[in-house]
């Protein structure tokens, strides 16, 4: 492992940025590029590296494998469920509108949480495929 | 100067493209499908679509040449010579391609104001999205807002894709184990040849077996506190 020394002392310091990163590129992408999509492949992008530098094991327990996958579809769950709610408040489906007084807010509030969900999902589903990988090449 | 980066970076797409098809090693292949992907995450900045470039960047370059090189390991690292010839697909592929381009010659020039896909629903959006949004960046109104259907569609194709890895890996985690199982069992003469292959496909966990091969390695080492040359002998009795 002392081969490792220079990416693990990187790795320690990088990680807390690209995860800081990701939440600015997630919550900042109604101003600039990016969005869910983005922010979720770079949380995911953090965690990997944190996987491939240290033991799976130390990984697994700091972001648990069954954990993953119930975050992932809550994520997906977030998006749908928006919509039912906008349902419930007698607007169409995702109509973002209806969710607060002001049409504009409610759209800022739906676009939010919308882009929360995607996130989430992505970010879940990347590390969930990472790992799938991980356990089978560790069983072979 | 747009015009030469644009050129270099499309000759050097090209270059990349014509490497990946010609290299043997996989893993020579992965890297250069992430270098593709950087390099077209470099073009889609210069014909200003940051958000797409940005995608590209994180997921081809990123998260996928991880994906694949992760996959790489669970195969061989080599490509497989083609025992035909490889005249008839090039044929086809040099075809299809020059269809294609001559496809083009009609489109409208990149940035055209005047073609259909500015004219549609683009000027409604533009105009009216900082009004009815209020947010800066059109292109989160649009993915977000109004095309939300497309984007759920989306996150949801990416859940079911990942679930159906899951499942994949996680099945022929156990189909192997199982094998294991079955192998080790052999080798201890528990059972027949002719059995192993006559038999169907059992589940994949089977709740008797790990209890009885437990159960015969238990009862293997209590015999070996005896005598170690006696192993052999006592399992099979043990399991038929």
């Amino acid at each position: 492992m002392n081969h490792l020394i220079v990416p693990r002392v990187m790795a320690k310091i990088m990680i807390p940025f690209i995860l800081l990163y990701a939440f600015y590129v997630q919550f900042h992408g109604d101003y600039s590029p990016g969005g869910g999509f983005q922010a979720g492949v770079i949380f995911a992008a953090a965690v990997i590296l944190y996987t491939l530098i240290f033991r799976v094991a130390e990984a697994e327990r700091a972001v648990r494998p069954s954990a993953v996958r119930v975050i992932g579809a809550l994520g997906l769950l977030l998006y749908a469920g928006v919509g039912v709610v906008t349902l419930f408040k007698g607007g169409a489906y995702l109509e973002y509108g209806v969710l607060k007084h002001d049409p504009v807010h409610g759209q800022h509030l739906g676009i939010l949480l919308v882009e929360l969900g995607v996130g989430v999902c992505v970010a879940a589903i990347m590390i969930s495929i990472f790992y799938a990988f991980v356990d089978f090449l560790r069983a072979q | 100067m747009t015009t030469l980066v644009t050129v270099l970076l499309l000759a050097m797409l090209a270059g990349t493209a014509i490497t990946i098809a010609r290299v043997r090693g996989v893993f020579v292949a992965v890297m250069l499908t992430g270098i593709y992907s950087l390099l077209s995450a470099s073009w889609m900045l210069v014909l200003d679509a940051p958000d797409v470039a940005f995608t590209e960047a994180a997921v081809g370059a990123g998260v996928a040449t991880v994906l694949m090189l992760s996959a790489l390991a669970l195969t061989t690292n080599q490509e497989r010579r083609p025992d035909r010839p490889t005249i008839l697909p090039l044929v086809v592929v040099v075809l299809t391609g020059s269809v294609l381009v001559y496809g083009t010659l009609d489109l409208p020039s990149i940035g055209d104001p005047l073609a259909p896909a500015q004219q549609h629903v683009v000027p409604r959006y533009l105009h009216e999205s900082p009004h009815e949004i209020h947010i800066p960046n059109v292109v989160t109104s649009v993915l977000a807002s109004y095309r939300g259907y497309d984007t759920l569609g989306e996150t949801t194709v990416i859940f079911t894709a990942g679930l159906g890895v899951i499942m994949i890996l996680g099945g022929a985690q156990q189909v192997l184990s199982w094998q294991r199982s079955r192998r080790r069992e052999d080798e201890e003469g528990a059972i027949e040849l002719d059995d192993y292959t006559a038999a169907p496909l059992p589940e994949p966990r089977d709740p008797i077996r790990p209890e009885h091969g437990w159960d015969a390695r238990g009862e293997a080492a209590a015999s070996g506190g005896e005598g170690a040359g006696d192993d052999e002998g006592a399992a099979p009795e043990e399991d038929a």
